[in-house]
Formats: structure tokens, C-alpha cells, sequence
């Protein structure tokens, strides 16, 4: 434990950057569609293959942007008038960064969701079905910020790798 | 959605052919199951080896698929892929179905 009046030293110096440290960046654009959240998923998939990631990270990685992009799709435009989502995806050493953009409506509070996760004790023809999406996002992921900009929501997902 | 059925004398496996149960083959999904699974009235594994990625829709639709069996008949899982058996393990579902890891015994079970 830190003793009164003792100063506060960083821990580690900030890296100088580098092109060996420098993030390797992604940005994509899609419609709020089911089909093209596949895709984006995809391509997601096959940009981090090259990376030094896990396997179990890519699959964490997959289920959180997973997650995010279907409750786009879902709650942020109507069925019928699907909008746009961008992504902006940072990967460093240490961790993934993926900004999630769209026009559509914001989130509820101008807030994430808390995400409970829904009752698994219960009889069966009262199990859930749905409701897992914010949980297993907050589960998974080690930082959540969401911002509500000039009509844009702007959810930013940030995910350190394992085995650092 | 393709689903293959083996039907045995008191079990019936049902093998996904497909590689995601997501968002966009979720209604798809439980429409299929609903058709496999419609004729008989015994236990039935969902065998999702082939299946690489479940997302919370696909999961939701997994619980849907087995409630709409009605009553008690079973519906078990068996050959959860590394992304799959994950998404149960933290929704604590791993706790609401019964998962084989293969299908060896269950064939020999089923065959006498």
C-alpha cells in the first residue's frame, strides 16, 4: 500500500511510437443488416488472423463486436429503413480498440445497459430467450464508453489481450 | 438453415451443417428444429460440431428450439466447438442443458 505523501511515480514510461508499436488500424463501413453484420464480422476475422492474437481472444473479439453490431441493427434504425454503421478498430500490443458508430436512435439514459444477466433457475418454459447481448459485452469486454455526438452514438469497445 | 436427423430407436441426433447460429439464421434455426423435431416424441441431442460461432440471438434460439418440444422431452447438446461451449459457460446456459462431448457413446447407446 502506497504511503501517505509518498509521490506518485507512473509505472511505466509511456512508449515512444514506433512501427513496431504503432496500432494497426481498420475502418469499415456497413449497412445495419444481419447479413452484413456477418460480413463485417468476417472480414474483422480475417484482419486479425494475421495478428497475434489468440485464439480465444479472436473469439472473444467476435462475440463482443457480435453483440454490439446486433443491437444496431436492432434497436438503433427501423426494420424497414436500415442506417449506416462504421467501425474504427485499433489493434496495439496490448489491446484491441473497436469504435462503433451510427445515426440511429440513442441508447437509452445516453448510457449502456447494465446487462443482468437474465434468470437460468427457472422453470423451463420460462427460460430466456434473448437478453444475453449487454452481458456477455460487459462480461467481456474491459472498457465500455458511449458517447452521444451531433446525432451520432459512438460506442467505443476496448479489449487487452490475454497473454500479455 | 440445413439440419441433418439420425433417427434411433429411442434417440434422435440432430446435426447443424451450418457454421454460425446467428442473429441472421436464428428464426431459420428454430423453424428447422421445429420441423425436425415435430413427428417424434423421444429425447433429442442437437449435435453442433460443425458450428463455429453462436451469438446471443442464435443462443436464444437454442432455448426456444427445446421449450417448443413441449413438456419434458429432452433436448441435449453435444460437440460444443471452443467459441460456442464459451458463450453457454457465461450466460450459465451450460447449466440448463445437458453437453456431451461426443457422440461415440450416444451412437453406441442408441445402436444397443
Amino acid at each position: 500500500m502506497r504511503q501517505d505523501g509518498a509521490p506518485l511515480v507512473p509505472r511505466q514510461r509511456p512508449r515512444a511510437v514506433t512501427p513496431e508499436t504503432a496500432a494497426q488500424r481498420l475502418s469499415l463501413s456497413t449497412p445495419a443488416s444481419d447479413l452484413a453484420v456477418r460480413d463485417v464480422l468476417a472480414r474483422i476475422r480475417s484482419w486479425l488472423h494475421a495478428s497475434a492474437l489468440t485464439d480465444e481472444d479472436r473469439g472473444t473479439v467476435e462475440i463482443v463486436l457480435a453483440e454490439a453490431l446486433n443491437n444496431i441493427v436492432e434497436h438503433a434504425y427501423p426494420a424497414d429503413a436500415p442506417g449506416e454503421i462504421r467501425l474504427d478498430l485499433a489493434l496495439d500490443q496490448a489491446r484491441l480498440v473497436c469504435v462503433l458508430s451510427d445515426h440511429g436512435t440513442a441508447l437509452p439514459g445516453l448510457r449502456p445497459p447494465d446487462g443482468t444477466l437474465p434468470a437460468h433457475d427457472v422453470a423451463r418454459d420460462a427460460l430466456p430467450e434473448g437478453g444475453f447481448g449487454w452481458f456477455l459485452i460487459r462480461d467481456l469486454a474491459d472498457r465500455i464508453d458511449y458517447r452521444r455526438a451531433a446525432g451520432w452514438n459512438h460506442l467505443s469497445l476496448e479489449l487487452r489481450h490475454s497473454r500479455l | 438453415m440445413d439440419l441433418h436427423a439420425t433417427h434411433h430407436p429411442d434417440l434422435t441426433i440432430i446435426t447443424v451443417a451450418e457454421a454460425r447460429i446467428d442473429a441472421a439464421a436464428a428464426i431459420r434455426f428454430k423453424d428447422a428444429m421445429r420441423a425436425a423435431t415435430a413427428a417424434g416424441a423421444g429425447p433429442v441431442v442437437l449435435d453442433l460440431g460443425n458450428v463455429t460461432f453462436v451469438d446471443s440471438s442464435g443462443l436464444g434460439a437454442i432455448v426456444a428450439a427445446m421449450k417448443q418440444m413441449g413438456g419434458d422431452r429432452r433436448l441435449d447438446l453435444a460437440c460444443l466447438t471452443p467459441d460456442v461451449a464459451k458463450v453457454f459457460r457465461l450466460t450459465r446456459m451450460d447449466t440448463v442443458f445437458t453437453i456431451h462431448d461426443d457422440l461415440r457413446r450416444l451412437n453406441s447407446r442408441a445402436t444397443g
